[in-house]
């Protein structure tokens, strides 16, 4: 069975279609990369598979696991191991990193029955992940992403996927405003967590990234839709080409 | 038909009270008690036409008929109704009044460094008035409030706190104020006068308690005077009855250098209005206020802070947090007022508010008034909801929504909880706001 089965996908934002039908099939162990140029939708079908308020699913239907995805409240999304890295991650003073993170991780234990972690051997999980990201320990007490930089942020983001350990990561724009150190150890963060269990979306409007977390399947996305799917050499393509140079041939390759 | 003016009451129960208990005091004291009356007789109470008033009305207090606490007995609490309410684990001096009165029995004074007197005012005026002579009534001005003209008017007792030149008191000083229920509402005038000297330092904690669910009026005021150099942080917890009324004013006066920091915490109350002011009379001085006022089912709370920079080069920070829930209203009336000649000023002031409910109303009023050319000064305001981006945040990390609004509604409050650096009282506040924060047993950790 897939982990996630999206068919014919219409989704709006504030009334205005943005998803025009967007079909894809993601299997266990597998690195995905959704490239697109602005406005293409990326970044919406990333927020309507977590469930984000304001992103409405108008049409076809999400299967997760072979459950209605599109049914789950946002954080039964998480509980069943989906997690987006976000573009924007929130800056929310007063709660502190590691209180914040640790809460997650038992509610999501909790969810599935397992025992919930205490201070001890919440800290024992979190210290490797710490070293991973190139993070120290004073970043936990932190508030969280509060007043931290771009780079900071976005590490925080694939912290946080390390610790809870997702079956499903979205990635959305991970590289975006980081420099060329930051984005390796970044990619060398999410290339630990790539295994068969688990599968990687990588939504992203440059190749660059895709040098260090190699796909295996590359889409491109265009005014809500996926017009062409391939193996890592489309994206490479892309680079050549440009989307512009793409979409001209893209419309021109339509009936 | 126009409601009888009160005046005339407070006038009769002056009258009998000067006869049997102030016309044995020194005549300054007669005299400043005379000339608040004059004030309070000449004024009245104030009117929402008066700007400072505009937002709180005083008509529930001006038509209650209160018995002067002066004359309940003072005997009928036991320690016992009192623990509760006291700070535990603590290591500093506490004096506790019931109804107004200083109640010895409940009250513990630790040994203190030389010097140091900490004590009933009304004891040490009968002991010897002209201790206070230079201090009492000379910086909280009758003019400025119809509420301190008559505290003035009817002063009974509070804490004493005097901490001579060099001098520094290791332990919060904790002065509690316990309210009890009583058939007829009682009103009870409690004055405190804390005086740090040059390069001293002290901690004073008030606390201003409801035992009882009754309706009563508590009308304080608080003079502190902190000399060159010297330090002063100060702290008032007001947890009254939810039917009672409280109305009360902080009054500070700083020389050269010296440092002051207040954090006024306001739960109870049904209609709460709470003055804090500063005057900087010397430069180099540096103030900072911190305010927490959460309300909730139809409670009106106002906060009123003045900061005078009469001398320059000095620094004021400010900020005052409000949690509005149910159908309640709060102010915040900020003023900072750079005199002329006051360059260097440094001054911010923030006024944040977050409204729990859609029928809560929070009124923020920020000032600034400058009146000299090289200054720093900033202030700003926000009221809203909690933000729905960062309840998101949390949901997508597997969050329960309420659990994620308990976390920002406890975040929000934190900055201000975080400078209440005496552990008794923050204890006492975590529990507070546990009971009043949506949720808290969610984020009990947190707290």
């Amino acid at each position: 069975m897939a982990l996630l089965e999206v068919r014919d996908l219409k989704a709006s934002v504030a009334g205005k279609e943005i998803l025009k039908g967007v079909n894809l099939t993601v299997n266990p162990g597998e690195v995905h990369a959704i490239m697109g140029p602005n406005g293409s939708g990326k970044s919406t079908l990333a927020n309507v598979l977590a469930g984000r308020p304001a992103y409405e699913a108008i049409g076809g239907s999400v299967l997760y696991e072979g459950k209605d995805l599109l049914a789950m409240k946002p954080e039964n999304r998480a509980r069943e191991g989906v997690f987006l890295a976000f573009q924007y991650p929130v800056e929310i003073p007063g709660v502190g990193n590691a209180y914040f993170l640790k809460s997650a991780l038992n509610a999501i234990r909790r969810y599935r029955n397992e025992p919930e972690l205490d201070a001890m051997e919440f800290m024992d999980l979190v210290n490797d992940r710490v070293k991973l990201l190139g993070l120290d320990e004073a970043f936990l007490s932190r508030s969280l992403n509060d007043g931290f930089s771009g780079g900071e942020k976005k590490r925080n983001e694939i912290f946080q996927m390390a610790v809870l350990e997702p079956r499903l990561a979205i990635l959305d724009e991970t590289d975006s405003g980081l420099d060329i150190d930051a984005l390796k150890v970044v990619a060398n963060g999410v290339n630990t967590m790539r295994s068969k269990d688990r599968a990687i979306v990588v939504v992203t409007h440059y190749q660059r990234i895709l040098n260090y977390i190699v796909p295996d399947f590359v889409h491109v996305l265009m005014d809500g839709r996926i017009v062409k799917s391939g193996g890592r050499e489309l994206a490479l393509e892309l680079e050549k080409t440009g989307y512009q140079g793409f979409e001209a041939r893209a419309a021109a390759a339509a009936p | 038909m126009a409601a009888p003016d009160p005046r005339g009451q407070y006038l009769a129960d002056f009258g009998s009270l000067e006869k049997e208990f102030y016309a044995s005091e020194p005549e300054w004291l007669r005299t400043l008690r005379a000339t608040a009356l004059a004030r309070f007789q000449e004024v009245g109470f104030p009117s929402q036409k008066e700007e400072l008033w505009r937002h709180t009305n005083v008509a529930p207090i001006a038509k209650q008929r209160f018995l002067p606490a002066v004359r309940l007995q003072t005997d009928g609490v036991s320690p016992d109704r009192v623990r509760p309410v006291r700070f535990s684990q603590f290591e500093g001096s506490e004096l506790v009044f019931v109804n107004g009165h200083y109640a010895p029995r409940l009250s513990a004074l630790k040994d203190l460094p030389p010097g140091v007197r900490v004590g009933s005012l009304a004891k040490m005026l009968a002991w010897d008035a002209r201790i206070a002579e230079p201090y009492l009534g000379r910086y909280a001005k009758v003019e400025a409030n119809p509420f301190v003209a008559l505290n003035t008017a009817f002063l009974q007792d509070g804490a004493f706190i005097e901490v001579p030149k060099g001098a520094i008191v290791e332990h919060p000083i904790h002065v509690l104020f316990v309210s009890t229920f009583h058939p007829t509402p009682t009103v009870s005038y409690p004055r405190n006068l804390i005086v740090v000297g040059e390069g001293a330092q002290a901690t004073v904690t008030e606390s201003y308690v409801g035992l009882d669910e009754g309706t009563y009026f508590t009308n304080p005021v608080t003079e502190a005077v902190v000399g060159p150099a010297g330090r002063l942080d100060h702290y008032k917890l007001q947890r009254e009855s939810e039917k009672a009324f409280h109305v009360g004013a902080l009054q500070v006066h700083q020389d050269r250098a010296s440092v002051v920091s207040d954090n006024s915490l306001s739960f109870g109350g049904a209609l709460v209005r709470n003055d804090v002011k500063t005057w900087f009379a010397g430069e180099g001085a540096e103030v900072a206020l911190y305010g927490l006022y959460a309300t909730h089912g139809t409670q009106h709370m106002d906060s009123h802070t003045l900061i005078d920079h009469a001398a320059p080069a000095c620094t004021s920070r400010e900020l005052y947090k409000g949690i509005l829930d149910g159908h309640s209203r709060a102010v915040f009336y900020g003023n900072i007022v750079v005199h002329q000649g006051a360059q260097k000023t440094n001054a911010m002031q923030t006024n944040k508010n977050l409204l729990l409910s859609k029928d809560a109303l929070a009124d923020s009023i920020p000032g600034l008034q400058i009146l000299a050319n090289d200054v720093k000064c900033k202030h700003g305001s926000t009221t809203g909801q909690l933000d729905e981006a960062a309840i998101f945040y949390l949901r997508s990390r597997g969050i329960d929504p309420q659990a994620a609004r308990a976390m920002l509604t406890y975040a929000f409050v934190r900055e201000v909880v975080d400078q209440v650096k005496v552990a008794a009282m923050h204890a006492v506040l975590s529990i507070q706001l546990a009971s009043r924060l949506p949720y808290a047993d969610v984020v009990r950790e947190g707290l």
